[in-house]
C-alpha cells in the first residue's frame, strides 16, 4: 500500500441526496405536460407557438442577464428559466401575439428575478409577475378568449356558441368564471365534467384540472412540491365559496386555482420554509383569491392572490417558526 | 407495525448489507501503535511512561489529575519509540505514544484482579471503569465514569442502549449486539445498578430484527428490547429518548436532566468485559467498508493501530482510494494520513473510491425548507447557516445555533448543494469562543 496516497478531505456529511435544484426543476417540466399538451390539443398550434417562444425567450433573457451580470452561463442548467417560460405561457389566453410572451418573459426573469440576484433572491414569482404585467398593460389582448378547437365527449352544449364545428375554431367567447361573474347573457357555464377535462374556454394551461391534479399529485409523489399549500389553498376556495352561497365546486373547478395552487403557489423560492407557514401561506392565497373573485374588479384572483402572498413570505417565516426540540416554555 | 421514532430525519443509502453478515474477526498485531494522550472528550492525558521504556499490555501510559478525562494504555507489550506529534483523527497533529510491538504479548502483573461486579459498591465500579479507561464507543468518546455520575438531586430511573446505528455502512454494533448478547445485557446491569436505574431500554433500528431477537433472549423483567424506525439520526441520544420514552431533554440540557443515561451498546460490552479479564479497554470494535475496500470486514482492533493495517486487512483498495471517513458518511471525519491511528472513539474506517466522491459547486438557497423539515432539531439550518456566512453571530445563536446536534440531515437533503452544517459548525465555534470570553 502506498502511504503517500493523495485522499480528498472535507467536512462531513460525506454523502448527498441526489435530488438538486435540476432535478426539482426537471420534476416540475415533466407535471406540467400533460396539461400543456392538452392546452396544445384544445387550442391549437398557436398554443404551441406561444409556449415555445415563450420558453425560448426565458431561456434567452436568463442567458443575457448571466452575461451582463458577468455570472457563468452553467446556471441555465437549473432548468428555472424553462419552468418560468413555460409556467407564464400556461396563464397567457391561446391566441396571444407572439411579442406578448417575449415582454412577459422579460418583465419575469429579468426585472423580478435576475436583478435580485437570480434564483433564490427573488421575491416575487417570476411568471406571476410577467403574467400581473402582461394583464395590467395590455389587458384587451390578455382577456381575448377563444372557444377550444376540439372538445371531448358530446357536443359542448355549455356554450352558446357553436364550436365544435371545425368550420369557424376561433370564435370569442369568455371564461366559465368572466361569465359566472358578470353574468355575461348569451353562455351558458360548462359542466364540472368539461371544467375537468379542461376543453372551455381559458388560458392554454388552466383549463383542465384533471391533468393539473395529476401533475401536482407527481409533484407530491416526487416530494418536489408540499402538499399543505395546494391542500390549504384549494380547501380555503372551496370554504369560503359556501359561506358566501357560491358553488364550491364550480369555484375550485373553474379558473386557474390547481394551476395556481399547485404549481405557482409551491414555488420554493417564494413561498415559507416551514409547514405551518405554508398552511398559512395557502389559506391566505384562497382567501385573496376569493375576495378578488367576489368584491373585486377581476373575475380572477389566483395570481394576485398568490403574489399578495408573496410579498407576505418574509412575515410569515419570521411568525411561523417550527418548534424546536426541548424548547423550554418561559 | 409502527416503530417508535422522532420529527425529522434523512433516510440515507443504508450500505449495510456490505459487511453485516461478516463475523468480527481479529487482525494480525501490527509492528507498532501510535497512541494518542487525546481520544476523548476532556482534559488530555500526560503521558506516564518515557521513550524506551517498556510496556506491559494492559499497562497505563498515560492519566491526567481531573474529572473529564481518561487514562490511556498500552494494548500490548513493547517499547516506547518516541512521543511526539502524529496524525489524528481530528485533522491536527497531537502528542501520542508510539509503541514498537515486540509480539510476546506480556500481560501487566499489576492488572485489577477479577471481581464480581455484583460485590462492588456503586463508587468502586465507578472507579474501576475509570482506570479500565472506559469512554463511549459510539464515536464522542465522552468518558464513561463520568456519565454516570450525576449529581446526586438528579434521579436516573432508566439506562438506555443505543443499539441504532443509523449511519450507513456501520455494523460493528449490529456484530456485537449477535455475538455477545450476554455481554451487552451484562453491561446494561451494571450501569443500572451502578445509578439505581429501575429499567434497562435496549433500542435498535427495525432493520436489525436479527440483533433484537436475539437479545430478548437474555433479558429479565427489567431489561426491554425495543425496536425503532430505521431512519437516520436515530442514534442521537436526545432522539433515542425521544422515541423510546417520549421524554425531550431540554434545550442545553442532558439526557439525566429527564432521568436518563445513553450509552452506546458497545460500551456495554466493554465495561462486562472489563470486569471478565481484568482489562483494560485496549481494543474496539470497527467496521471497515464502503466501495473502496475489496472485502469489508468487522474487526477487532487494538487502539492505536494505524488505519493502513485495517484497510490491508480488509483486501486493500479496490482501486483509486478518494476519501476515508473514520465514523460514518454522516458524521464522520475525513482523514489525510493512513498512518492516523484508530482510537477509541473510531467505530468505523469507510474507503470511498476516486470516483465516488462528490463536490458540488454550492448555489443560492432556493428556499425549499427541505433542511426544516428534516432538523431533527426543529431548528431552521438555511437562516442560521445565511446569518453564519454574513457573520451575523447573534442572530445565530437567537435562532438556536447552539441546538444544532450536528448530524448533517440538513446539508445531505440541500437541493442546491449549500455546505449548511460546516457554516454551522463554523457559527457555533464563534457563538462558544465568544461565551468563553
Amino acid at each position: 500500500m502506498k502511504l503517500d496516497t493523495k485522499l480528498i478531505v472535507s467536512s462531513s456529511p460525506h454523502i448527498f441526496e441526489g435530488e438538486d435544484v435540476s432535478y426539482a426543476m426537471r420534476q416540475v417540466i415533466y407535471a406540467l405536460i400533460p396539461t400543456t399538451l392538452a392546452g396544445i390539443y384544445f387550442f391549437g398550434t398557436h398554443s404551441l407557438l406561444v409556449i415555445i417562444v415563450s420558453i425560448v425567450s426565458a431561456v434567452a433573457w436568463e442567458a443575457i442577464s448571466l452575461l451582463i451580470r458577468r455570472k457563468s452561463l452553467s446556471a441555465l442548467s437549473d432548468f428555472s428559466a424553462v419552468v418560468t417560460g413555460l409556467l407564464l405561457a400556461l396563464t397567457l389566453p391561446p391566441k396571444v401575439p407572439l411579442w406578448i410572451p417575449i415582454v412577459g418573459t422579460a418583465v419575469a426573469i429579468i426585472l423580478v428575478k435576475q436583478i435580485f440576484g437570480g434564483l433564490g433572491n427573488n421575491f416575487l414569482n417570476p411568471a406571476l409577475v410577467g403574467r400581473a404585467f402582461l394583464l395590467i398593460s395590455y389587458p384587451v389582448i390578455m382577456t381575448s378568449w377563444v372557444n377550444p378547437i376540439r372538445t371531448i365527449g358530446n357536443e359542448l352544449t355549455s356554450t352558446a356558441t357553436s364550436l365544435a364545428s371545425t368550420a369557424t375554431p376561433i370564435v370569442s367567447t369568455a371564461t366559465p368564471l368572466a361569465i359566472d361573474k358578470l353574468k355575461i347573457s348569451g353562455y351558458n357555464l360548462p359542466s364540472y365534467f368539461h371544467l375537468c377535462i379542461g376543453d372551455i374556454p381559458g388560458c392554454i394551461g388552466e383549463t383542465s384540472v384533471l391533468l393539473l391534479l395529476l401533475g401536482g399529485l407527481w409533484l407530491i409523489y416526487k416530494k418536489v412540491i408540499d402538499w399543505k399549500i395546494p391542500f390549504s389553498f384549494i380547501l380555503t376556495v372551496f370554504v369560503i365559496s359556501i359561506l358566501f352561497g357560491k358553488d364550491p365546486l364550480f369555484q375550485i373547478l373553474a379558473g386557474g386555482i390547481f394551476l395556481g395552487a399547485f404549481f405557482m403557489a409551491t414555488d420554493w423560492v417564494t413561498t415559507p420554509l416551514t409547514s405551518k407557514g405554508r398552511i398559512i401561506f395557502g389559506i391566505g392565497a384562497g382567501f385573496l383569491t376569493m375576495m378578488i373573485r367576489i368584491f373585486g374588479a377581476y373575475p380572477e384572483g389566483v395570481s394576485y392572490g398568490i403574489l399578495v402572498m408573496n410579498a407576505l413570505t418574509p412575515l410569515i417565516d419570521r411568525s411561523f417558526k417550527p418548534r424546536k426540540f426541548g424548547e423550554v416554555k418561559k | 407495525m409502527k416503530f417508535s421514532t422522532f420529527k425529522g430525519g434523512v433516510h440515507p443509502p443504508e450500505k449495510k448489507d456490505l459487511s453485516k453478515d461478516i463475523p468480527i474477526s481479529k487482525i494480525p498485531l501490527p509492528e507498532r501503535l501510535i497512541i494518542p494522550i487525546q481520544q476523548h472528550t476532556g482534559a488530555p492525558a500526560e503521558p506516564l511512561v518515557k521513550p524506551k521504556s517498556y510496556v506491559y499490555k494492559g499497562q497505563k501510559i498515560g492519566d491526567k489529575q481531573a474529572f473529564v478525562t481518561s487514562p490511556i494504555h498500552a494494548p500490548t507489550s513493547g517499547t516506547v519509540k518516541r512521543i511526539g506529534l502524529y496524525p489524528h483523527s481530528s485533522g491536527e497533529l497531537v502528542t501520542a505514544i508510539e509503541i514498537e510491538v515486540d509480539g510476546k504479548e506480556e500481560l501487566y502483573p499489576d492488572l485489577p484482579e477479577k471481581v464480581s461486579w455484583e460485590n462492588l459498591s456503586p463508587d468502586e465500579i465507578r472507579q474501576r471503569i475509570r482506570e479500565a479507561g472506559i469512554v463511549g464507543l459510539g464515536g464522542a468518546a465522552f468518558p464513561t465514569h463520568v456519565k454516570i455520575t450525576p449529581p446526586s438531586e438528579k434521579k436516573i430511573d432508566t439506562i438506555i442502549l443505543n443499539g441504532a446505528e443509523c449511519e450507513p455502512y456501520l455494523t460493528i454494533d449490529y456484530r456485537l449486539m449477535l455475538e455477545k448478547p450476554e455481554l451487552i445485557i451484562q453491561g446494561l446491569k451494571i450501569l443500572m445498578y451502578v445509578v439505581g436505574a429501575k429499567k434497562g431500554i435496549i433500542g435498535i433500528e427495525e432493520n436489525k430484527k436479527e440483533a433484537a431477537n436475539l437479545l430478548r433472549n437474555y433479558t429479565d423483567r427489567d431489561i426491554e428490547i425495543a425496536l425503532l424506525y430505521t431512519k437516520y439520526p436515530q442514534g442521537s441520544e436526545k432522539h433515542l429518548i425521544k422515541a423510546l420514552l417520549n421524554r425531550e431533554v431540554p434545550s442545553g440540557g442532558l439526557p439525566l436532566d429527564v432521568g436518563v443515561i445513553v450509552n452506546n451498546v458497545g460500551t456495554a460490552c466493554a465495561i462486562a468485559e472489563h470486569f471478565n479479564t481484568g482489562l483494560p479497554l485496549i481494543s474496539r470494535g470497527v467496521t471497515v467498508s464502503g466501495e473502496g475496500v475489496n472485502s469489508p470486514k468487522n474487526l477487532d482492533v487494538l487502539i492505536g493501530t494505524p488505519v493502513s493495517k485495517l484497510i490491508e486487512t480488509a483486501g486493500g483498495f479496490r482501486e483509486e482510494p478518494g476519501k476515508i471517513i473514520f465514523g460514518g458518511p454522516m458524521m464522520g471525519v475525513a482523514i489525510y494520513n493512513l498512518e492516523t491511528p484508530i482510537i477509541k472513539g473510531t467505530s468505523g474506517v469507510v474507503v470511498f473510491r476516486k470516483k465516488d466522491v462528490k463536490y458540488y459547486e454550492p448555489m443560492t438557497c432556493v428556499r425549499c425548507g427541505r433542511c426544516v423539515d428534516v432538523c431533527p432539531m426543529g431548528i431552521i439550518p438555511t437562516a442560521i447557516a445565511s446569518y453564519v456566512e454574513k457573520e451575523k453571530i447573534v442572530e445565530a445563536e437567537e435562532l438556536g445555533a447552539l441546538d444544532c446536534i450536528e448530524c448533517g440531515s440538513c446539508n445531505y437533503t440541500c437541493p442546491s448543494r449549500r455546505p449548511l452544517l460546516q457554516w454551522i459548525r463554523m457559527g457555533k465555534a464563534e457563538i462558544l469562543a465568544k461565551k468563553r470570553k
